[in-house]
């Protein structure tokens, strides 16, 4: 066995051994038979796709799910872990990708809940939290509420969770998916420091720059199986994406960038208080989308997405008419389905509820929004045509469903992902403003869903596009922002901007412009010309 | 209005209020854990029907009042079970505890109606109770009185700086988080239930054992729905919920006073008065949204299934 340039060397002692382990839901094998194995002080890759099983794998050492077969050997003792409770004790740790904090507890009631008995005094418990999150370099007040904290904070309250108790096995479940870049970095070098200190760190993600610099050794799973093992500093990404997708899919593309004609969405001076006390204030937005281009917009989730797409969508109404102008005049004050009417179609965050009614069938659901394009004669629905349109969808868009008479609750979460998305471009709009296009679908399905967009782009729709995921946005927006706290940056084309620019727009280091109206106005307009 | 009117109304006020106090504190600390039992009546009127009935074969009001808890807690942990171990709906099981516990106490006590017993009898402090005004409202009460006195400033302590407290707070809102870190959310739910089943138990008792010595079928005369709603209007905080019970307690007694004094108006108008009077003034303390979301168990009355 050969190391990589790291110090880390693979015949340390096993902290955690897996062995066959097999879990079956019904209509599923999430897990089938896999192995793993994690040395003490190592940083361990678990790679893979949505739905290849690694969710299942992590919630199995964790004690939340219980495995049909196969054995565990904990520090050299086969082991049956209970419970998470029991996990804990072990010295296992876990960050959940959603967290599993407490929003109206405090910092430190939140760590305290987690420690059992011993947790009794507060005031030492609170200064242990100091001591431990300055010590790693994650600063942290113990005494703020958790509602008030941003995302990254509330993963460091996580990790500080299980940093203050004996950690000996420390799981993440994808969690740069919510960092900015710079944060990313500050984890990292939190990370290193922990494995050099004999701790057993189990990654999970499917970004495959960040393994490569991270971790020491990598497994892959592809539809519940091994499908490979790799050191991550000695195999370039492509060859670790062909083992995450196998089949000869499409892995990624480089579209061209285009200038934008006609402004399509305007927005100007976007303002609106937050009815919500956990919600965020939209201040003072400007924002232009042309006919035939891509903005995107970064940001971490929690800093006005939710807000900015509640009110574009037509969610939310504004009092100030003028604030959302269309082509054909302010739509401020418009209800959603008259919005759609002057070409609009929306993809929102949340897919179950908003995106789709969980307990009604594909095709009624494809109904919902696409009653504009012929499908509703007279007030008649026209099932024909409506079950062509749902036909039409599943097909292009690779939906996995038996029929279109299935629950949209029962679809997995990328599949009607690609559903929605499918029935809104197919609706041909004018304006598609869309949240996180591809957030939980599998690479292939991802490469199809981009090639929709500027397809749909390239037909002259004004496209806006709201995402987390910044690779993303870098690779099919023509022009790009960022949202921090209610207020947008700067628009740049994307060639002229950088990782570490919209990094930084996504921590708020931008200058917000209130007065200058006029001008930013005008600079917003005369920007796409600057590709 | 002369001194000893007000001393009398604010002694009747606290009397009034007391079995209101502890059916809602019972329901709120039930609500916190996440689960919506809207059986207070039914519950309420076992625990008085068995209070009675021991009381008036034992002739002891203290294995009343046990039996009244044990029959409240019987009746929550079968709403415990189908609600938590079923995962049935909460709210459909609570409005047929209610109906199960009307009837059930109705039959049961069919041949006790209008029977006497010896109620409870005050305990005055000496010294104390003679203060102006106040003195003979807060002790010259009977010995429930004085428990609800302690269980309030227990309970407000126990959200405050317990972490039991916090456990069941963290349960209410988010039980799937709370189990992810280790926490028994369904023990917690079990036993938050049954709390609220001895507390609406013993309001029942004191209904029937203390505040009118007597037991007549259906006699908690709608006070488990006031106190579901004096919760919620509470914003599920212990002292308004405090304050609600007592304005409840002191509006019923102003509509006696108020015919007593010889107002022409309609007896039937006066009667809503208490129920007006608590609601409106509830409403406009919680009108602030914000601050009683921070209060709010987030998870209340969502069925919770351990991990699959």
């Amino acid at each position: 066995m050969n190391t990589p340039a790291t110090n880390f060397k693979p015949d340390r002692p096993k902290r955690l051994v897996m062995k066959g382990i097999t879990k079956q839901y019904p209509g599923c094998l999430a897990n089938d038979s896999v192995d793993l194995d994690i040395c003490v002080g190592e940083i361990h890759a678990l790679l893979g796709e949505n739905g290849a099983g690694k969710s299942t794998l992590m919630k199995t050492i964790y004690g939340i799910v219980k495995p049909d077969s196969g054995e565990m050997i904990w520090e050299g003792e086969p082991i049956r872990i209970k419970d998470p409770a029991h996990a804990r004790k072990l010295g296992i740790g876990m960050v959940f990708q959603h967290f599993s904090l407490f929003e109206t507890l405090t910092v430190t009631e939140n760590i305290a809940l987690a420690l059992g008995d011993d947790a009794s005094d507060m005031k030492a418990l609170a200064e242990k939290i100091r001591t431990v999150s300055a010590r790693y370099g994650m600063a942290l007040n113990p005494e703020r509420y958790v509602h008030s904290l941003s995302v990254g904070e509330r993963q460091r309250v996580e990790i500080v969770r299980c940093l203050v108790q004996d950690i000996r096995l420390l799981i993440l479940d994808e969690p740069t998916s919510v960092l900015t870049p710079q944060e990313v970095n500050t984890l990292f070098i939190t990370l290193r420091r922990l494995a050099e200190e004999g701790c057993s760190i189990l990654f999970i993600s499917h970004k495959l720059n960040e393994v490569k610099a991270l971790c020491h050794r990598a497994t892959v799973l592809r539809g519940g199986r091994v499908s490979g093992a790799c050191i991550p500093a000695e195999e370039d990404p492509s060859g670790m994406a062909r083992m995450m997708v196998g089949e000869d899919m499409p892995i990624s593309m480089d579209y061209e960038k285009v200038i934008g004609e006609d402004v399509f969405l305007q927005v100007r001076g976007l303002s609106r208080i937050s009815e919500d006390p956990f919600g965020v204030d939209l201040k003072h937005i400007n924002l232009d989308v042309h006919a035939g281009e891509i903005v995107g917009i970064a940001g971490v989730a929690g800093n006005g997405q939710e807000e900015l797409l509640a009110a574009l969508s037509g969610e939310y109404t504004i009092k100030n008419h003028d604030a959302i102008h269309f082509p054909c005049g302010p739509v401020g004050h418009l209800c959603p389905e008259k919005r759609r009417r002057k070409g609009l179609a929306f993809v929102p965050e949340e897919r179950l509820g908003r995106g789709a009614v969980p307990d009604m069938s594909l095709k009624d659901n494809a109904l919902l929004t696409g009653f504009l394009t012929g499908l509703v004669k007279k007030g008649m629905i026209d099932h024909q045509a409506t079950e062509n349109f749902a036909q039409k969808i599943i097909q292009q868009y690779r939906v996995k469903t038996p029929h279109s008479g299935t629950h949209a609750k029962s679809l997995s979460g990328g599949n009607l992902q690609k559903f929605i998305i499918g029935r809104e471009i197919l609706q041909n709009p004018q304006l598609l403003v869309a949240a996180h296009p591809t957030w939980g679908v599998d690479i292939g399905a991802a490469t199809a869903i981009h090639q929709a967009l500027i397809e749909l782009r390239d037909k002259g729709a004004a496209i806006l596009i709201v995402s987390e995921d910044i690779d993303e946005l870098f690779q099919i927006s023509d022009r790009l922002c960022a949202l921090c706290d209610g207020a947008l940056s700067p628009i740049k084309a994307t060639n002229d901007t950088s990782l570490e620019e919209v990094g930084q727009w996504m921590a708020g280091m931008f200058e917000t412009e209130n007065k200058t109206d006029a001008t930013s106005a005008q600079t917003d307009i005369g920007a796409p010309h600057v590709v | 209005m002369d001194m000893d009117l007000i001393t009398n109304i604010l002694y009747a006020m606290i009397r009034t209020g007391t079995p209101l106090l502890i059916i809602a504190l019972g329901e709120m600390v039930c609500e916190k854990s996440g689960v919506l039992n809207l059986g207070q009546e039914g519950m309420i009127l076992m625990g008085a029907v068995a209070g009675f009935i021991v009381t008036l074969l034992t002739g002891s009001l203290f294995f009343g009042f046990l039996m009244a808890m044990a029959a409240g807690v019987i009746m929550s942990q079968l709403f415990a079970m189908i609600t938590l171990g079923l995962n049935a709906n909460q709210v459909a099981t609570g409005l047929a505890l209610t109906i199960f516990g009307t009837g059930l106490s109705a039959f049961i006590g069919a041949d006790f109606v209008g029977q006497p017993i010896q109620g409870l009898d005050v305990i005055v402090i000496p010294l104390l109770s003679d203060i102006p005004v106040i003195g003979k409202m807060l002790f010259a009460q009977d010995a429930i009185v004085y428990l609800s006195f302690g269980l309030f400033t227990a309970l407000y302590w126990f959200f405050r700086s317990s972490r039991t407290g916090l456990i069941v707070k963290a349960v209410g809102e988010n039980p799937h988080a709370a189990n992810a870190i280790g926490l028994p959310v369904m023990r917690t739910r079990y036993l938050a239930v049954a709390f609220g089943g001895a507390m609406a138990g013993l309001a029942g008792g004191y209904l029937s054992l203390a505040y009118t010595p007597m037991w007549a079928e259906n006699m908690s005369a709608g006070r488990g729905w006031i106190a579901l709603a004096l919760v919620v209007f509470a914003s599920w905080r212990t002292e308004r919920v405090l304050l609600g019970a007592y304005l409840f307690g002191l509006a019923s007694i102003l509509h006696l006073v108020a015919q007593g004094l010889g107002f022409s108006v309609s007896p039937n108008l006066l009667a809503m008065l208490p129920y007006v009077a608590t609601v409106l003034v509830l409403v406009m303390m919680s009108r602030n949204q914000s601050r009683s979301k921070m209060f709010a168990p987030m998870s209340l009355g969502k069925p919770f299934h351990v991990g699959s």
